[in-house]
């Protein structure tokens, strides 16, 4: 029995256009594509001086961050200030869930207050795709990363790197190295990578680390670099967290960066021309070496910057759909006697 | 008092019987089947109908004491009444925990107060469900508790376990099992597989439950004590029953009708409707489920009812209460066994009555001459809208939730009185 792709109709409009994201999963390749293209357009624009656009103006998003994160935060905020919104960040694991307050309660508080998107990271999988369906489905919810289920924007910015480095995906071999099970980076990547036609995705880890069945993603799992990494156009490492020692995962950190940092020497397995990319922020000498994150074939810094584009086209695109979402059901009301 | 149900099949496993022939009840109590020259001063024709011993459920959660705001018994028991259940079994998680006469009793006169349906309670194998110290089973047995029972709560070690089950055998108390072991099941919600992957949710590998069973059954051997399992998830569960079975082992088990009719595919979209405990697994345990319940390896089939109040549903997956309100739909469901070629409607019904009957050693789900009349009339035809107003339990908690079910229990008599639909 094939698993049914998750439903993509929460995040879409009924005519199709993005009004949520959730989830790279279930979403039609045309979408993934406008996504890339404007955000492409927004890179241009930033070369030039005036770097705002008035998409979002008089609107007013709220990042709210049940788990800490500065880099990811940073960006989603850059982002709404070129797109005109008005920003408040709420870091709310100090604040109102330790007073009792549930997730419930602080949404609907925040909702009255005429919010009009909120970015959402969330350390339970699920959190975004609960808010959006059962507590404020008329405003746009961005998933910022939610435990290990999806990290869509993240996967986005690694597409469009990808795309601005090799431009075509459908000749393209992808390696994905290190923790996957505890990784919703490496499940949207796999997903976006699948959705834009990459014929050969593969994972690099330990079985201490592969989530069961991963395969049925359309990925073929490697245990060893040397295989995993041969002739790959694209390598991808995965941050490693420290407390994965603790729990019976990895013997230690030293062994994991024996068999699975990158490095330049098993770089070489790769095409001469492979690009290296990572979430961040990075571990220098655990998943990767310095030599290599520094090194020529990196683009490690421009998926940051990259990051605002994206960011700035997901919450557009889905700031519209929202409105469109918004008139149509307006004019269904009107229209009964 | 004298009451006759005419025309319907009467399909009582216990004694063998599938006819449509009438049945008189007199004085509570089952007094003929077919003809009967006694004077009748109440009719039922339950013509097109089914009628059968009343359903005896093994697991049905009761938020009383403690936990109000899920329901009452009173509310509960009704529901039982509305599926047609009118014996069931309540575990000892409330609060406080069945490790008490007090405890017990409490939650007996309640029922009895209500009138809707026996209640057996299952008393705490270990003082406050903790795994640490054997609780008062002597007492508790005494107070009227049918079992006794650790739940999902973890053992401290294996020798707590094992004296557990000594004591328990020295009383004859049966004792009900959960397999779980802890370090397997972590901090797991669904079932270890596909589905789990793609969410991002914690799994529960299937070793979770059968290292436990398998450890659970040597001990049933070297102590002998009676023992149960209650709603096996997989497939491999199902061959070490049977295994332990055919060894001659005093071991029975039940199933819960949700993973006899679903699977880790109904989690999709985050749907935490179906997060329950243990987690719905493959298609193919789904499949060995059904057969072992086919064979009669597994002997009864559980409601597994847990009504909530909607705030403990409101919240990401991981952080929901697990469990379904499954009283007022049971029926329904467990009929789909038949609709799907499973299960023969007397095999059915001996899986919802007697087979459970056995299983807690319990005077019931036997509809003979002189036998107590706890009746179960159904429409295995008429459809019904499950919706909030045509839901008895408290617990609005059911993925069938404006669905239409097939199948509708007409009247449930507690002892030839009748308690659904109730009068007036």
């Amino acid at each position: 029995m094939e698993p049914v792709a998750e439903s993509p109709q929460l995040q879409l409009t009924e005519q199709g256009q993005l009004r949520h994201f959730l989830s790279i999963e279930g979403l039609p390749k045309s979408l993934l594509t406008e996504i890339l293209d404007t955000a492409d357009s927004f890179i241009s624009m930033e070369q030039q001086s005036v770097k705002k656009v008035p998409l979002l103006r008089g609107k007013t998003v709220v990042n709210l961050f049940f788990e800490p994160s500065t880099r990811t935060r940073t960006t989603f905020e850059l982002a709404a200030k070129r797109l005109s919104a008005d920003v408040i960040n709420l870091n709310i694991s100090t604040s109102a869930t330790t007073k009792g307050e549930t997730l419930l309660d602080t949404l609907r508080n925040l909702e009255a207050m005429a919010s009009d998107m909120f970015v959402v990271r969330h350390a339970n999988s699920g959190a975004p795709h609960f808010i959006a369906e059962q507590v404020t489905p008329n405003i746009a919810i961005i998933n910022a990363g939610d435990g290990r289920h999806a990290h869509p924007t993240q996967a986005m910015l690694d597409m469009l790197t990808i795309r601005r480095h090799k431009g075509d995906f459908e000749q393209l071999s992808v390696a994905i190295i290190g923790d996957i099970l505890h990784s919703r980076v490496a499940r949207s990547q796999i997903h976006a990578l699948k959705i834009l036609g990459v014929p050969d995705i593969r994972v690099i880890t330990p079985n201490t680390l592969r989530p069961y069945d991963i395969e049925s993603l359309g990925v073929r799992v490697y245990n060893r670099m040397i295989d995993g990494l041969a002739d790959v156009d694209v390598v991808i490492t995965l941050r490693l967290q420290n407390e994965r020692m603790q729990s019976a995962l990895l013997p230690s950190q030293h062994e994991f960066y024996r068999l699975y940092g990158l490095t330049a020497d098993k770089l070489k397995y790769a095409k001469p021309d492979a690009i290296v990319m990572h979430p961040g922020p990075i571990n220098r000498g655990v998943e990767i070496d310095s030599e290599v994150a520094d090194g020529k074939q990196s683009v490690i810094l421009n998926q940051v910057s990259n990051g605002i584009a994206v960011r700035m086209a997901v919450m557009s695109m889905a700031m519209s759909g929202q409105t469109t979402q918004a008139q149509s059901n307006l004019s269904e009301t009107s229209a009964q006697p | 008092m004298t009451l006759r149900i005419i025309n319907g099949r009467l399909i009582d496993p216990a004694n063998g019987l599938d006819a449509i022939t009438d049945l008189t009840i007199s004085d509570g109590k089952v007094s003929a089947i077919g003809d009967s020259d006694s004077g009748i001063e109440q009719v039922i024709d339950a013509s097109g109908q089914i009628v059968c011993p009343g359903l005896v459920d093994l697991s049905v959660s009761l938020p009383e004491p403690g936990k109000q705001q899920k329901g009452s018994i009173s509310s509960e028991t009704r529901a039982a009444a509305h599926g047609g259940v009118t014996t069931l079994c309540c575990p000892p998680d409330t609060s406080p925990v069945i490790d008490s006469a007090s405890v017990a009793s409490l939650i007996q006169d309640r029922a009895l107060q209500s009138g809707f349906c026996n209640v057996w309670p299952i008393g705490a194998l270990t003082q406050g469900l903790r795994g640490e110290q054997l609780s008062e089973m002597g007492t508790l047995k005494d107070a009227g508790c049918i079992a006794m029972s650790n739940l999902r709560a973890p053992f401290q070690n294996n020798r707590v376990l094992l004296r557990c089950l000594e004591y328990a055998a020295s009383y004859n108390v049966t004792v009900f099992f959960s397999a779980v072991e802890h370090s397997l099941a972590d901090d797991g919600c669904v079932h270890e597989g596909r589905y789990a992957t793609r969410l991002g949710l914690n799994g529960i590998p299937e070793t979770a439950e059968t290292i436990a069973l398998t450890r659970d059954l040597l001990l049933i051997e070297q102590t002998g004590v009676r023992a149960h399992f209650g709603q096996l998830s997989c497939a491999r569960s199902v061959e070490l029953i049977a295994d332990a079975q055919a060894k001659g082992l005093p071991v029975t088990a039940d199933v819960c009708i949700h993973h006899l009719l679903k699977t880790d595919a109904s989690i999709q979209n985050f749907n935490s409707l179906y997060h329950i405990q243990p987690p719905l697994r493959t298609e193919a345990d789904r499949l060995a489920l059904c057969e072992g319940l086919k064979d009669g390896i597994i002997s009864a089939i559980c409601s597994h009812h847990q009504p909530h109040e909607m705030a403990a549903k409101m919240a990401p997956f991981a952080a929901t209460e697990p469990g379904i309100s499954s009283l007022d739909t049971f029926l329904p469901q467990a009929l789909e066994l038949v609709e799907k070629g499973i299960l023969t409607l007397p095999e059915l019904i001996e899986r919802l009555t007697l087979g459970p009957a056995k299983a807690a050693d319990i005077k019931a789900g036997s509809l003979g001459v002189g036998d107590v009349a706890d009746i179960c009339i159904f429409d295995p035809q008429q459809r019904w809208r499950v919706a909030p107003d045509t839901l008895v339990s408290n617990g609005h908690n059911t993925p069938l939730m404006n669905c239409e079910v097939q199948g509708r229990v007409t009247h449930t008599l507690l002892a030839g009185r009748r308690v659904f639909p109730a009068r007036g």
